[in-house]
């Protein structure tokens, strides 16, 4: 294709001046058309089926795995069921605390109230979070105060919260939103530093006003970490809300993994609280396999940031 | 377009970035006229982007005025500067958005400044799947899409390979003979700048000045390889390395 361009460029210039520029011009559109074609990569995408099969056979050999030694730890052990039970056991408490709706309450009750309580942490930490990073005094401010909150342990405020709300589902949000909510805004506030100063650039040299340029510049290119951090709150309110329901049992508050893990304890019984357990894990895996990890990859994909 | 007699008028330009720092810019006279292709050369760290800078109004001058017909200056970057979380198309929509362009309208603006860059069919690509040169081609349909008189161009093609670059010249060329704007380019490049430009400008460095200029009157076509633009730069390559040796202590 190159020789093509020189053609063009020793073209005598006696030929009228006309028919000159527009051969010149077709021959550039086709010399570029050619250029693009051969600078631009070609690959096919993984499909969704056969994505999901290679997400999910690694977890099935890890968990295979780990009850493989779970069996082989209790049967060299002193095989004391009441301590340390073995899968098999664990999974019939299982199956008896599903016949009798025990999981399903408890696990309807604490996703409702994680993803409720999730929800509102992004609605207030969302725009707290654009405040923060950008107007600095009030970064400077309170910056240090949010991510002191972020340090503190959310189980902290539990205390409190049990006495301004008693034993209700309004305590056990209050200890979701101080957990999730400082974790969200610095999400925020991470992604927004992490902006090229060139997008923002671009953005006044097209004509953006503040709004506009948070809006159509800043919020859109802080995307990726603003994910992050939405996932560390997602995170930050599951962990709180076992807290929360942990401490606070009976009262009008509803039952819960928390609970259930807490009337395992009371009743001596250790496959109850094993069970209580792998739903707490499993719960958590699945909301980052199911909602996080399939946005994150589109986010990441559309930006060329990820392949396949 | 503009009637008056200048598109950009740079009177006693001064910049410095601190009160007591060296000075960036110094005593900068530049008149520009309407239609014309400037390329302002210099080597690394002479202020030139500065320069552009205070012309594009993203800076203030220390001292001295900057005029810019109409409603300032449109400005192409050094990378291409897309937003990757757009498409091609959706590139140059947010431009014309930005100023208040109908949606109506839009639509059309898109499809036809990407065909003016020969990118018609690319409209709904990601920006990491297009290549260097055609990511180039959709910032300067996005430069155009500000609709401004005078374009101002900061090595917009330096990180390109030598056959790219050397068509977007031709692209260049052929998009400012049709539209009429008047181009800044700026350049580390000495045969880009004869290449492209009507008025060479040459920069010294520390403080940066404009030290010399030329008008290239190479007749008919030129390329890259024309005799008439290699000689010339080599005359302005000689100027340049003088510019460069006096720093040598």
């Amino acid at each position: 294709m190159p020789s093509d361009d020189t053609t063009t460029h020793t073209r005598p210039a006696s030929a009228a001046p006309d028919t000159d520029r527009r051969t010149r011009d077709e021959s550039l559109t086709s010399l570029e058309a050619g250029l693009d074609a051969l600078q631009t990569d070609v690959h096919a995408r993984t499909g969704r089926g056969r994505r999901a099969l290679r997400a999910l056979l690694p977890l099935t050999i890890s968990v295979s795995l780990l009850l493989l030694v779970w069996e082989v730890a209790f049967r060299l052990g002193p095989q004391d069921v009441t301590r340390f039970p073995p899968p098999a056991l664990v999974g019939l408490t299982f199956l008896r605390l599903w016949d009798d709706q025990t999981v399903v309450t408890a696990l309807t009750t604490s996703v409702e109230r994680g993803v409720v309580g999730f929800l509102l942490a992004a609605l207030i930490g969302t725009p707290l979070g654009i405040v923060v990073a950008r107007v600095r005094w009030v970064r400077a401010s309170f910056g240090p105060l949010i991510t002191g909150l972020q340090v503190l342990p959310s189980v902290a405020w539990v205390p409190a919260a049990v006495i301004w709300f008693g034993l209700s589902d309004a305590t056990v949000y209050a200890v979701i939103l101080l957990g999730a909510v400082p974790s969200i805004i610095n999400g925020i506030v991470a992604g927004v530093d992490q902006v090229p100063p060139l997008f923002r650039r671009v953005g006044l040299v097209l004509g953006a006003n503040p709004v506009e340029l948070v809006r159509h510049v800043i919020l859109p290119a802080a995307l990726p970490g603003y994910l992050a951090g939405l996932k560390q709150g997602w995170a930050f309110s599951w962990r709180s809300l076992m807290a929360a329901e942990l401490i606070t049992v009976g009262g009008d508050i509803g039952f819960g993994l928390g609970q259930l893990l807490q009337q395992g304890r009371d009743l001596g019984d250790m496959s109850r609280i094993f069970v209580g357990i792998i739903l707490v894990l499993v719960v958590g895996i699945a909301v980052e396999l199911l909602v996080f990890a399939p946005v994150e990859r589109a986010v990441m994909r559309r930006r060329g940031l990820a392949t396949a | 377009m503009t009637t008056a007699p200048h598109a950009v008028r740079v009177t006693g330009v001064h910049k410095r970035f601190a009160p007591t720092g060296p000075a960036v810019l110094q005593g900068i006279d530049l008149t520009i006229r309407p239609g014309e292709f400037v390329c302002l050369l210099g080597a690394s760290g002479c202020g030139k982007s500065t320069l552009l800078n205070i012309m594009a109004g993203l800076d203030r001058p220390t001292a001295g005025t900057v005029e810019v017909a109409g409603d300032g200056a449109a400005l192409m970057f050094q990378e291409a500067a897309l937003f990757p979380w757009l498409t091609a198309g959706q590139n140059v929509d947010l431009a014309l958005r930005l100023r208040r362009v109908p949606r109506a309208e839009r639509r059309e603006r898109v499809a036809e400044l990407l065909e003016m860059v020969h990118l018609g069919g690319a409209a709904g690509k990601r920006v990491h799947e297009l290549s260097g040169g055609m990511r180039s081609r959709v910032a300067l349909a996005r430069a155009l899409a500000q609709e401004r008189d005078v374009l101002l161009m900061d090595e917009p093609f330096a990180a390109l390979d030598a056959i790219t670059r050397d068509l977007l010249h031709d692209e260049l060329e052929r998009v400012w003979t049709a539209t009429g704007r008047t181009v800044v380019f700026i350049t580390h490049n000495v045969r880009e700048a004869v290449r492209l430009g009507q008025r060479v400008l040459l920069m010294s460095s520390r403080p940066g000045r404009i030290v010399r200029e030329w008008d290239v009157d190479v007749t008919g076509e030129r390329s890259i390889s024309a005799p008439q633009v290699a000689s010339l730069a080599l005359e302005i390559t000689d100027q340049l390395r003088e510019e460069i040796r006096r720093h040598a202590v």
